[in-house]
């Protein structure tokens, strides 16, 4: 991780919470989102270097996967304002934040279980002219462009390792197939930056390797990644940046290995571990 | 007990144009239902509104009948509008409670005295179909097989019918084949799945409901122009359960489901009225048990056991497969 | 699809100008007897009684939403079954109408009770799914419905007691000893219903489960007795309503079936899942319906009480007491 061109342009940034990044992708101010008396996030200040893969780590309940519906359009914010390359995101509806963009994943994977796995690649093909209600009956029509997206998609499958199970239905596939396979379908999107929500939980050790492989090379090819995690070790080795919550708000941001040793983190994940409920809103 | 009478009463509702009128209303069901997994309790409605369109065109205002057809498609259109806008952004329960409804409320307002200048009232209105009768080509004579009969007239509101039916379904097939039926299908499945990708579920949840409560619409201006006559009461929120009801026995979100269904729904029906009756007069079932009079109550009765056991028991429909089921997340 | 939104107020707006226009022109509505004021209290204490019946019955529907997430279309014939039972029980067994209420009462929760344990329990441990269970239910109220009818015939009938009075003379309004007493009745019910909610074990035990299912079950609710209790309460409760239905008006073997949407609509007006909105909703619903008539025909009665629902769905799909929610 140390002497690419990423780290170079990350190097000079203060190790502070809620600073502000040379060439911010995703900016976030203000945002919080309360549900009845509960406060579960409260950010002042977030902003994600284009080009960098980006933790977001802390322990459960800290807000992380709340953050992440607020910014891709599944949940409102009470307060605040956030924007995508440039271009205000605040109060969008999801499908909208997606076509900017910026496409996200789901903790509990949301592959389509009636639909086979090819069908999971080629709902998510942008601009598709057989979509279109009155053109959907005249083939001729869309044909050609479905050939086109079939190719992506067979070369994403099989970047994936997923072409033997091309034409199975999804529901078929293991929980670490279906993480693959989601993170495949969001880059038929074709976004410029993408958000997982905890992408290792409940994968297979020999799956986590490849997953992670898979998000390296994402970056390494310019896309922006942001992930969820709350297992911190998992994040050490890939991340450029590390961004930890706890009980809503941002109390450490850093490369992995000054994060790894703030006191603030430290305190969180110790001094929170074990009183948490297991799922965060 | 006469035994080719009840058989052929059962083919002959199983082939009729009631089955058809329903069948085509039933492919827009499945549209909403079965593939898309919008819960409309109105259909009748839909329905009501393409009967009326017509009806009114041609009794009240003069128009020509295929004016008449426009205008009720287009009422057609309003209503689903009107529906959709409040609810498709929430739950599914608020479409169900909302279309029915709306289905009642339409109802009630063209039954009403203060529609009766435009709807006929309680009294609906006849004879506004001569146009389509005035086309038929089929030569006057009688036609028919064993102890089914048609007359020149009836064959031509059967085969407009089915001709409909034919139309539709395949129309249908096209379209839920298409990348557009790919969205459909997945909202049924995990809305959120597909908005994350960038696609508008309510915009594609609209143009189902506008496009299958459309096909419901012709349905109504066929039971109306065959009937030669609308009358609000037939028009009952109970129609739409029967949609219902024959959409899961055929298969919902099957392309010939609402076909198969609605054929053999009233054939049932019709078998089941038929034997029942003979019995009755064969005095097989005492009067005191089950009168002639009844029989009606007992068939929906036998409707509504119908539907809850195929809920329970064979939800994928009478043909469906167990592999679907098991795939069925929900 | 935005400008769509304008459209709907306006077409209601149309509907609202146009109607009186062409009632007049049909002279419907020739005003003769008291003034607009006196009519007018009479149909707000008219709607008021109402959206008593109406209430007293959608507490129970709202309840079991409000518990276990089905929407019952068969809550209308418990009621439909309330007001038969004390009908047979009342005409053929000869028993007074209260006692005959009162054991109607009884076979009411029992019904309700029975539904619980013989269907829907069941139904859940095969783990059949919301939707298809809701089919179920419309299934049910069909078979229920036409069974009454085979026995009951469709022929509209009255109880023995009570069945006309003169009225009590309260100024410019009037009301019938039997239509106050039915008033104060439900009102009682209906406290009680709310003081069992906040005072008792049991009553808190249901609101846990009404707000978030998983916690109350984490923290060692019994959620089947509680469903059970449920089950049972709005079997009687539907079961007083129907006999109250039938003695304001008529008993007819689909009453409960036409008494539904008013239900459901009074439920979302007021808020879905929330039983003090459903008896708020109710009220409203009472009230619109009843004093709809002073400016339109009376066979638009409930035609007015559910396009309030679509109204209010446009306007604040949450209902009146409904909390905000992520919807959508």
């Amino acid at each position: 991780m140390s002497d690419n061109p990423i780290s170079t342009a990350l190097a000079k940034v203060e190790r502070e919470p809620g600073v502000r990044k040379p060439d911010p992708l995703l900016v976030v101010d203000g945002v919080t989102r309360t549900f009845g008396g509960l406060t579960a996030v409260h950010v002042d200040t977030l902003e994600v270097q284009r080009g960098t893969i980006t933790a977001l780590i802390g322990p459960n309940g800290a807000g992380k996967t709340t953050l992440f519906n607020v910014i891709s359009g599944f949940d409102r914010a009470d307060t605040g304002h956030w924007t995508f390359d440039g271009q205000e995101l605040t109060g969008r509806a999801a499908h909208r934040v997606a076509r900017r963009g910026l496409v996200r994943t789901f903790q509990l994977t949301k592959t389509l279980s009636k639909l086979t796995v090819l069908e999971n690649m080629k709902l998510a093909a942008r601009h598709q002219r057989g979509e279109r209600m009155g053109l959907s009956m005249l083939w001729p029509v869309w044909r050609g462009q479905e050939r086109g997206i079939v190719r992506r998609a067979d070369e994403l499958l099989e970047r994936f390792r997923l072409s033997h199970m091309r034409d199975e239905y999804a529901g078929t596939l293991s929980g670490g197939q279906r993480k693959l396979l989601e993170m495949a379908r969001a880059l038929m999107v074709e976004p410029t930056m993408i958000m997982l929500d905890e992408p290792m939980a409940g994968v297979n050790p020999a799956l986590t390797q490849s997953l992670l492989e898979h998000i390296t090379a994402l970056r390494d090819e310019g896309m922006t990644v942001c992930f969820v995690e709350h297992d911190m070790d998992v994040v050490m080795g890939i991340s450029d940046w590390v961004v930890c919550m706890a009980e809503g708000s941002i109390v450490a941001e850093g490369p992995p290995q000054s994060v790894a040793k703030n006191p603030a983190v430290i305190d969180a994940y110790l001094g929170r571990q074990h009183d948490e409920p297991e799922n965060e809103g | 007990m006469d035994w080719e009478v009840i058989l052929s009463d059962a083919l002959r509702s199983g082939i009729g144009p009631i089955a058809a009128v329903y069948a085509l209303a039933a492919i827009g069901l499945n549209l909403h239902f079965g593939y898309t997994g919008l819960l409309n309790f109105g259909q009748i409605g839909f329905m009501l509104v393409g009967a009326y369109g017509v009806a009114a065109s041609v009794s009240t205002f003069g128009l020509s009948l295929w004016v008449g057809v426009l205008i009720g498609l287009g009422s057609s259109v309003i209503l689903a509008l009107l529906l959709g806008l409040p609810t498709l952004r929430l739950r599914a329960e608020y479409l169900a409670i909302a279309t029915i409804a709306a289905g009642e409320i339409l109802r009630l307002f063209y039954r009403s005295s203060w529609a009766e200048p435009v709807t006929g009232g309680v009294f609906g209105l006849q004879q506004f179909a001569d146009e389509f009768f005035d086309i038929n080509p089929i030569p006057r004579d009688q036609y028919g097989f064993w102890l089914v009969n048609y007359s020149s007239r009836d064959l031509w509101v059967l085969l407009v019918a089915w001709g409909l039916v034919a139309l539709f379904a395949g129309v249908m097939a096209l379209m839920v084949h298409s990348p557009w039926g790919r969205v459909i299908r997945s909202i049924r499945e995990d809305e959120d799945a597909v908005r994350s990708l960038g696609k508008s579920v309510y915009a594609y949840k609209m143009q189902s409901l506008v496009f299958g409560g459309a096909i419901g619409s012709l349905a109504g201006m066929m039971l109306a122009i065959q009937n030669q006559s609308v009358n609000p009461d037939t028009y009952n929120p109970v129609e739409t359960f029967f949609l219902y009801t024959l959409l899961v026995l055929g298969g919902a979100g099957r392309m010939l489901g609402p076909v198969i269904g609605s054929i053999l729904f009233w054939a049932i029906l019709s078998f089941f009225d038929s034997a029942l009756r003979q019995a009755i007069s064969a005095g097989y079932i005492s009067s005191d048990v089950l009168s002639a009079a009844e029989i009606g109550a007992a068939r929906f009765a036998l409707v509504g056991l119908g539907l809850m056991l195929l809920m329970i028991f064979r939800p994928q429909g009478i043909f469906g497969s167990r592999r679907e089921m098991l795939l069925d997340v929900r | 699809m935005r400008n769509f939104r304008l459209l709907v107020p306006l077409l209601a707006v149309l509907f609202v100008a146009l109607a009186p226009g062409t009632a007049a022109a049909q002279g419907d509505e020739v005003v003769t007897g008291p003034g607009f004021g006196a009519r007018a209290l009479q149909a707000l204490l008219d709607g008021v009684q109402f959206g008593a019946i109406i209430a007293i019955t959608a507490v129970g529907l709202s309840l079991v939403f409000g518990t276990t997430h089905l929407i019952n279309f068969a809550h209308g014939e418990l009621v439909t079954i309330g007001a038969v039972v004390a009908f047979f029980l009342n005409i053929s067994a000869g028993l007074h109408l209260v006692v005959a209420a009162l054991i109607a009462v009884l076979i009411g929760a029992l019904v309700g009770a029975i539904l619980q344990l013989g269907l829907w329990a069941p139904l859940r441990r095969r783990g059949v799914g919301m939707i298809n269970m809701f089919i179920v239910t419309i299934g049910l109220s069909l078979l229920l419905r036409h069974v009454i009818l085979i026995f009951f015939g469709t022929r509209p009938q009255s109880y023995r007691e009570y069945d006309i009075q003169r009225a009590i003379d309260l100024g410019p309004v009037g009301i019938t000893p039997r239509d106050l007493t039915i008033v104060l009745i439900s009102v009682g019910l209906l406290v009680g219903v709310a003081l069992m909610l906040q005072k008792t074990r049991i009553g808190t035990a249901i609101r846990a489960l009404s707000s978030n299912r998983d916690l109350a079950e984490a923290s060692g609710i019994d959620v089947n007795r509680v469903v059970l209790v449920v089950w049972t309460l709005g079997g009687g409760l539907a079961a007083i309503g129907g006999v109250f239905f039938g003695l304001t008006e008529i008993i007819t073997w689909d009453m409960g079936f036409r008494l539904l949407l008013l239900m459901f609509a009074g439920i979302i007006l007021g808020g879905l899942g929330t039983a003090y909105g459903a008896m708020v909703g109710s009220f409203v619903v009472g009230i619109v319906a009843q004093m709809s008539s002073l400016w339109f025909p009376i066979d638009l009665q409930n035609a007015w009480a559910l396009l309030a629902l679509i109204l209010v769905l446009l306007i604040r799909p949450q209902g009146i007491l409904g909390q905000r929610e992520r919807v959508g």
